[in-house]
């Protein structure tokens, strides 16, 4: 039973990343055609538009005579790759939820089984974003990441399902871990918001030149905006997982702090996003430079799932393969 | 937008750079540094130094959770270890820089608390502020102009704002002879952004404060308990231990631990995971002065609350009993040692040390096999961890125990540096093989050494932190403060009505955000569609 089920949640783990691939691909065209001088000539920026939105509907209800636009038209392209994403996605959850039911508890205690869940929960806070805000633009960007993320993880790390160690056993396992990755996800989109808002500051800067397909994004101010929101909730989040871990250390260990190497780490991705949202409001720090500390502050994420997972001793080891 | 704030605040007023500053005087620099130390970007770069200070202690052994590694960095560094042990970078995290930083992090903190927290504590006391003159150039204005009262108007606008959590206040200006009559509704919401983000910022300095304190009177000791022995919480009692700065003894409070039993559950089934450990239970019983003996279960994520304290399941193994007799059969010694395990078959490394009884001091060195298993080298090793075919080897070694010195000596180590070997692989005699129940004769005509069975030992350890309370109060404060000082907005908004000659009447709306507020232009525009659809009136465009 255990071996069908573990398997199945395999297949499924496969199938998912062909579909992501061509959600991928999908993605990239998408972005593509932007930068091509579009035969059927977009009429305002996506992006724009969609900010706009919300207060046209206001005013449609003072009974303006604003004439509004129907909302953007999505490239068949972008169709598809939202498509394709959402069908992954399922495929994905199905590939959490089998290998959690057949190994009988939340499916992230070891490196494999993280990068299974977090990749599904990043897509999947992608996607919910996506009511929220039109930030389809970075899907090859997210769906790319989490799909080199998910083959890396799934031919290098691959581990049977194993019973859970007496450490492990804990609730706190499933709220500490769920939480990280969630506000993982958040600064996932933020850091990548930051990433186009470098590029589109620096297209401003030039008088518009430079890559195309900027042109139909947001400006750069309302990228830094949606980036600053994204990374408030992934920083509520963190902090969560920070406070959430020490009482789990204090009743696993019996500290709730020791400056184990996971602890440090997770200290120090808190203090890089506690500098960012300092940045925003001060003189002379937004814009680029806070842009920047998103950017170092997402890559310091990683850092602390792959390379000191990896490579640095300390007490989370277990949770290595 | 307030003098409490740092002065390069986004939100503060730009300072002129071309003003001349005047000749400053003692005050006037120790006011200067002050302000430096205040200012966000300070906070911003010591935040930021802090994080980037924090790294070495990942990188390098640390003595306070890794002392091994560090002995280890030593022998593996010797040119490198000096210089960064100078450095304190075994210390790190209570090395002179790091407490540098976080302490002026800290003052800097502080710096801004005060003024900011003495500033909102009259700004919840003092009705919002006058309307503006000119309402246009703020966010989300809104004109309407239409048959209504002005004074009901605003009246009624109030009443809507108040309903939204707004604090108002009417601000009239009857008509002056010629002028027309104005009258407007000022209103603020909001006011617990401003406390969550001094909730937020002063529990920090909790923590701080709680862990600084709290943490030198605490302590923390470790035991290693064999089935049926008993540990009593006195300082003796303890394998080692570690008392906070102000740690006195009676601090400990009497109580007793009987390890009744100690169970493994190792994995059977799955064939990927054979023996691999899936539940560990200390089966013991407390006994508290004046109480009855009660029994309880510590396991390693649920640590028993006793005398103040919180007992640890850190660690586990196997404590082989063995009877030494001397010759003429006389018991010289008698023992169940904790051996301690070295991988995850429980394959275990022991030491037996007997000093008086025979004719020389004997020393005992070996390993303990759960399940013998032959290496292909011919060597043992354990092939699953628990005692399916339980195999005890030893080394004997005669000589100087070095116990006579005075110097304290670990009990896991045996310095054989004095001492013949009269057993094992670099004697006459190989080392000595035993099942439990089996005897075997010492060389020498020592004596007789019975291996008799095997029992589990548990290793505790023992806490007590009176800051941990405190520390999870804040940290809890620490989460409502991040919460409601980011999430809720503040702002004002105003409601005005003027009379024109016409006999018509204009409102006007507008807001001002105070921080970070992306809904404020939404927020005005609603309080304006509801509240002209009240009076009846239909938006100008």
């Amino acid at each position: 039973m255990t071996l069908t089920l573990e398997t199945a949640s395999l297949i499924a783990v496969y199938s998912a990343m062909v579909v992501y691939t061509f959600a991928f691909i999908a993605f990239t065209v998408d972005l593509a055609r932007r930068s091509a001088p579009a035969p059927v000539a977009v009429a305002a920026p996506v992006g724009q538009l969609a900010a706009e939105s919300g207060r046209t509907s206001l005013l449609e209800k003072l009974a303006t005579d604003a004439p509004v636009d129907g909302p953007p038209k999505m490239s068949r392209s972008m169709r598809m790759a939202m498509g394709f994403t959402i069908l992954g996605w399922v495929l994905h959850v199905v590939a959490v939820v089998l290998r959690g039911i057949a190994a009988g508890y939340a499916p992230w205690s070891n490196m494999y089984g993280f990068a299974l869940t977090a990749t599904a929960i990043i897509v999947g806070v992608f996607l919910l974003v996506q009511f929220w805000q039109d930030l389809k633009f970075l899907g090859a960007y997210i769906v790319g990441f989490c799909l080199a993320f998910l083959g890396l993880a799934t031919v290098n790390f691959y581990v049977a399902v194993a019973p859970q160690p007496p450490a492990l056993q804990s609730a706190w396992l499933v709220i500490h871990v769920f939480v990280a990755i969630l506000g993982t996800s958040f600064f996932a989109l933020g850091g990548g918001l930051s990433f186009v808002q470098l590029l589109q500051a620096r297209r401003e800067a030039r008088g518009g030149e430079g890559m195309k397909f900027l042109s139909t994004l947001p400006d750069a101010e309302k990228l830094e905006n949606l980036a600053y929101r994204l990374i408030l909730v992934g920083f509520v989040f963190w902090t969560f997982t920070l406070i959430a871990g020490a009482v789990w250390a204090e009743r696993a260990w019996g500290r709730y702090w020791g400056w184990d190497t996971k602890e440090v780490w997770t200290f120090i991705i808190w203090t890089i996003f506690a500098g960012y949202i300092h940045a925003r409001a001060t003189r002379g720090w937004r814009g680029s430079r806070s842009a920047w500390l998103a950017i170092i502050g997402f890559a310091a994420v990683m850092f602390n799932f792959t390379v000191v997972n990896l490579f640095f001793k300390g007490l989370h080891a277990y949770s290595g393969l | 937008m307030s003098s409490s704030r740092p002065s390069d605040h986004i939100d503060s007023a730009p300072v002129d750079p071309t003003i001349n500053q005047p000749k400053l005087g003692v005050v006037g620099y120790l006011r200067f540094f002050w302000r430096q130390l205040t200012s966000m970007r300070t906070a911003l770069f010591l935040l930021l130094l802090l994080a980037f200070a924090a790294i070495p202690g990942s990188l390098v052994a640390q003595r306070s959770s890794d002392p091994n590694g560090v002995i280890q960095y030593k022998v593996d560094h010797p040119d490198l270890y000096p210089v960064l042990d100078s450095l304190q970078v075994f210390n790190t995290y209570t090395s002179i820089w790091f407490s540098s930083i976080y302490l002026l992090l800290f003052v800097s903190l502080i710096g801004c608390i005060i003024p900011r927290s003495i500033h909102h504590f009259k700004a919840l006391r003092s009705r919002p502020p006058k309307t503006p003159a000119r309402l246009t150039r703020l966010a989300g204005y809104t004109a309407i102009t239409g048959e209504t009262d002005a004074a009901s108007a605003v009246d009624s606008a109030r009443a809507n704002l108040k309903k939204l959590g707004y604090r108002t206040e009417l601000y009239p200006r009857p008509s002056t002879g010629s002028g027309s009559g104005s009258f407007s509704v000022s209103a603020e919401r909001g006011y617990l952004r401003e406390t969550g983000n001094l909730v937020f910022h002063t529990a920090l300095v909790g923590i701080l404060v709680s862990v600084a304190i709290g943490g030198s009177f605490g302590y923390s000791g470790q035991r290693v308990v064999v089935e049926g022995q008993k540990f009593v919480n006195v300082l003796g009692d303890y394998d080692s231990f570690n008392p906070g700065r102000f740690f006195e003894s009676d601090f400990l409070q009497p109580y007793r631990i009987t390890l009744d039993k100690f169970e493994a559950t190792y994995e059977l089934e799955n064939t990927q995971a054979i023996g691999q450990a899936t539940d560990y239970s200390a089966y013991v019983t407390t006994t508290t002065p004046g109480g009855d003996d009660q029994t309880a279960n510590i396991k390693v994520n649920e640590p028993l609350a006793i005398g103040g304290t919180d007992v640890f399941l850190l660690g586990n193994g196997y404590a082989p009993s063995i009877i030494i007799r001397d010759p003429e059969g006389t018991v010289v010694w008698q023992d169940s040692t904790p051996f301690l395990p070295q991988d995850a078959h429980l394959t275990s490394i022991g030491v037996l040390k007997v000093p008086d009884g025979l004719a020389e001091q004997l020393g005992l060195v070996g390993f303990f096999y759960p399940t013998a298993a032959k290496l292909p080298s011919g060597a043992l090793t354990s092939g699953f961890p628990e005692l399916l075919d339980p195999v005890l080897t030893l080394r004997a070694f005669t000589g100087d125990l070095g116990l006579d010195a005075g110097v304290p000596k670990s009990v896991y180590e045996l310095n054989t540096d004095d001492m013949t070997e009269i057993a094992g692989s670099n004697a006459d005699v190989p080392a000595l093989q035993l099942r439990p129940g089996e005897t075997l004769d010492l060389p020498n005509g020592l004596g007789t050494i019975e291996f008799t069975e095997v029992k589990r030992f548990a290793s505790f350890d023992i806490h007590r932190d009176p800051s941990q309370v405190w520390v999870l109060t804040f940290a809890i404060l620490i989460l409502a403060g991040l919460f409601t000082g980011l999430f809720i907005p503040r702002r004002r908004v105003w409601v005005k009505a003027t009379e024109n000659d016409d006999g018509t009447t204009t409102l006007e709306y507008a807001g001002l955000a105070r921080g970070e507020d992306p809904r404020l232009e939404l927020a005005v525009a609603d309080i304006a569609a509801a509240h002209s659809k009240q009076l009846g009136l239909k938006v100008e465009p």
